[in-house]
């Protein structure tokens, strides 16, 4: 599952869900391995230039690739982990942490059913993020923090080589949002390429190694360090603004 | 063989079902053997076996697809494919009165609902429109269309359509049981190969986008899902309340179970509980046996709901962060 080139790219790329883009020549790689994180304010594209690396959405102008493939066309979907802030089913579905994680591996088995290395990987997976102990337990019964840590198993389950991570720390306790990010961390160490899209600056500025400040168009692409001394943040938000607190 | 001889000899649709009707006659035997044991009165006629027949697979096929459904916030979306079955009822007698066609107006139930099915996903992708607009969108079309054709030819139209409308016990017919088995086997098979990708687009739709699945293809099957399931209960249950099973027995499960394996099994539980309790009181009530199901169900419904918070209150709760978490002991990606 290596790759030599980028994970994802944008080159050149401008969408608008009307006349108006949200997001306007913008161009972007991120190579394996990278920590990337995209910040900016409300309505600054971010979302919509998740959708388009992922492929979701296809762009008006320029080009979205996903391992080398156009993003729409590509179709190895267990390569690529996604981690939101809810996930879209009624908040009183009745499904466990594991059948959660399982879904990880539906990529993998397609019509078929779950293996038993399947469900070593899944054990594997639930271990790795904490989540051992409550495998049985209702998704509706956990805590934000504990819920946003089921999806990255789920993501880890399907051997994903990218995590992407849309506001993933919204509603989630300060606590529990520093033991969130420690385990970003520690999967990044063991080489999974990271692209968080997140409005809390000190967690960017404090775990990603690269930003993306994002305001239509891109302002500031570079080491997490250099982002922190530049105005990029002033420019990209229209007003006086440093880091040490929320974007959004 | 003798039921061969009458299948060939009568409608080309006959002669295609006459395996379900050997089918029939067996589940027959067995109920009037049944019958002869236990002594119970219902089951000394043949439309009681039918329409009981007819129960159980609405018990397994309306909680089935019900469950994922409702946990998508669709409930009403069974209402909506139930108007427009009533206009496919509605088409199949007016083809029949005008123009002496001798279609079964289930047949044409089942083509209008899935048409409409397809209509309802249709209006959400290209409007952008919230799903209940276009349900609410076809519901009315639907309901028109078949109040306008009833008035057209009113007088066959509107005593046959009674049936149609609440349900009926006595009148399934073995041509109505035979297609329900059909669309039965169709909704179980389908489910069972798609579950994985139905629960994906259920749980969470971008996820399931992301990880490859065509979530636009999945909700097209879950609503024509949805229209076979409606058409088929559509005979006992009545197009006013057939959806009520679709949500009821789904909703009550879910306040009992601990996982979704657990929850479909629990609403096909309850919704046979249901439907054999109802189309008992039903017989020896005489009452329409579409409201007797949904009052039962909904009367379980209720105790599920007490039993739920019972759970609740005795369990366990109380959920503990979990402090330091590190990848670095053990990577699933490296398997």
């Amino acid at each position: 599952m290596t790759n030599d080139g980028p994970v994802a790219e944008l080159d050149g790329v401008s969408f608008g869900y009307t006349a108006t883009p949200v997001v306007e020549d913008v161009s972007l790689r991120i190579d394996p391995g990278e920590y990337v994180a995209v910040v900016g304010p409300n309505g600054s594209g971010k979302s919509t230039l998740m959708r388009l690396l992922l492929g979701l959405v296809r762009p008006d102008s320029g080009q979205a690739r996903l391992f080398g493939e156009p993003a729409h066309r590509f179709d190895d979907g267990a390569r690529i982990g996604y981690v939101a802030q809810e996930a879209s089913a009624s908040k009183e579905m009745p499904i466990t942490v594991r059948e959660v994680v399982k879904m990880g591996r539906f990529p993998h088995v397609g019509f078929g059913r779950l293996s038993r290395d399947d469900a070593r990987i899944v054990d594997r997976a639930l271990e790795t993020v904490g989540m051992a102990a409550f495998a049985d337990r209702r998704v509706t019964q956990l805590s934000g923090g504990q819920r946003q840590r089921t999806f990255i198993a789920r993501a880890l389950a399907s051997e994903a080589d990218l995590l992407v991570l849309d506001e993933p720390t919204v509603g989630v306790d300060a606590e529990s949002v520093a033991a969130f990010y420690d385990l970003l961390d520690s999967l990044h160490d063991t080489g999974i390429t990271i692209l968080l899209i997140e409005h809390d600056l000190r967690a960017v500025t404090d775990h990603a190694e690269r930003v993306v400040c994002l305001n239509r168009e891109v302002y500031f692409d570079g080491p997490t360090a250099a982002f922190v001394e530049s105005d990029a943040l002033a420019r990209a938000f229209g007003t006086a603004m440093a880091v040490g607190g929320d974007a959004g | 063989m003798s039921l061969l001889l009458v299948a060939l000899q009568s409608s080309p649709l006959d002669a295609v079902l006459w395996p379900l009707y050997l089918l029939l006659e067996l589940w027959t035997d067995l109920l009037f053997w049944v019958a002869g044991v236990t002594g119970l009165e219902l089951l000394q006629y043949r439309f009681m076996h039918r329409a009981i027949l007819v129960g159980l697979c609405i018990g397994v096929m309306a909680p089935l697809i019900g469950t994922f459904l409702v946990h998508r916030q669709l409930a009403l979306i069974g209402d909506a494919l139930a108007h427009t079955a009533f206009a496919g009822v509605a088409v199949g007698l007016f083809l029949n009165g005008v123009l002496e066609l001798g279609v079964s107006p289930y047949l044409t139930a089942v083509v209008v609902a899935m048409l409409s099915a397809l209509l309802i996903e249709l209006i959400s992708e290209a409007t952008d429109a919230y799903n209940d607009v276009s349900m609410a969108i076809v519901l009315s079309t639907g309901f028109a269309l078949g109040t306008v054709l009833i008035s057209i030819n009113a007088g066959g139209l509107a005593v046959g359509i009674n049936q149609f409308l609440f349900g009926n016990l006595s009148t399934v017919s073995m041509e109505n049981a035979a297609i329900l088995l059909v669309l039965f086997t169709v909704i179980v098979v389908t489910v069972a190969v798609t579950r994985n990708q139905l629960l994906y687009v259920t749980f969470d739709e971008t996820a399931a986008a992301v990880s490859g699945l065509s979530v636009g293809w999945y909700n097209r099957i879950m609503v024509m899902l949805t229209a076979l399931v409606v058409v088929g209960a559509m005979q006992i249950m009545g197009v006013i309340l057939v959806a009520a099973m679709l949500v009821v027995p789904v909703a009550g499960a879910a306040q009992v179970s601990r996982s979704f394996s657990q929850s479909l099994l629990v609403s096909v539980v309850l919704a046979e509980l249901a439907v054999l309790l109802g189309i008992g009181v039903s017989y020896y009530a005489g009452a329409t046996a579409g409201g007797v199901i949904v009052l039962v169900a909904v009367a379980i419904y209720v105790v599920a709901v007490v039993v739920g918070k019972v759970q609740t209150a005795v369990g366990d709760e109380t959920v503990a962060e979990v402090g330091h978490i590190s990848a670095e002991d053990a990577d699933p990606t490296s398997d």
